[in-house]
């Protein structure tokens, strides 16, 4: 099963996992991004994430069907959360069931190195003094 | 015929809207795009890289440019 949602709110690691797992699995490998207290020594007052949500979308489901075909894997579950996050908030959350160990982690490392490179989202980093758009300029 | 561009993250800024319309003179490929706006909008040689999406996909500089399609301009992107 593959799920893919990108949400406005608060994101539901057990229920991520849940759907990550059935009686098939032998385990579930998570990665679970977090808002970090600060970037570069920098104090973070918040994170503000946007996205082109066709787009985001499609790339995400690209992500999760390669996947699939790559691992012998039986579920792949993202959720990506949008809008206003503070620190400790829940941005990400990849769980991948599979029978045996090496295939789950290997699909969720993929996953997860794959959507920070190719899926249309944005973060700005809001600081004490400042905000920038992160990776933006060289 | 105007077409409409998307515009997101530090691109909105540049652009001061989330999207902007241009006129489309005769033929214009992603690449003559690219140009076009980085001429109106010098701030996006500032960029680290950026691309163009067509239909919500990523497009390659010779990809011509039709009036219907939905363009959208990706910055370098930072999610997780």
């Amino acid at each position: 099963m593959i799920d893919i949602k990108i949400l406005n709110e608060p994101l539901d690691t057990t229920g991520c996992i849940g759907n990550a797992t059935d009686a098939a699995c032998g385990g579930t490998a998570t990665f679970i991004g977090v808002v970090r207290d600060r970037t570069d020594g920098r104090r973070v007052v918040r994170l503000e994430y946007e996205c082109y949500e066709s787009m985001a979308l499609k790339e995400l489901a690209k992500i999760a069907e390669h996947a699939v075909r790559s691992w012998e894997i039986n579920h792949v579950v993202i959720h990506h959360r949008v809008g206003v996050l503070h620190i400790g908030d829940i941005a990400v959350i990849i769980a991948v069931g599979a029978a045996h160990r090496a295939a789950a982690f290997d699909a969720c490392r993929y996953t997860i190195d794959t959507l920070k490179m190719t899926v249309p989202i944005w973060k700005k980093e809001i600081f004490e003094n400042g905000e920038v758009w992160v990776s933006a300029h060289a | 015929m105007d077409i409409n561009i998307l515009a997101f993250g530090v691109v909105k800024e540049f652009f001061g809207s989330p999207s902007i319309a241009l006129e489309l003179q005769g033929e214009l490929t992603v690449a003559g795009l690219k140009e076009e706006l980085e001429a109106i909008y010098p701030d996006m040689k500032r960029l680290r890289a950026y691309l163009v999406a067509v239909n919500d996909e990523y497009a390659e500089d010779e990809l011509v440019i039709r009036p219907e399609d939905e363009i959208a301009i990706i910055p370098p992107v930072s999610g997780g």
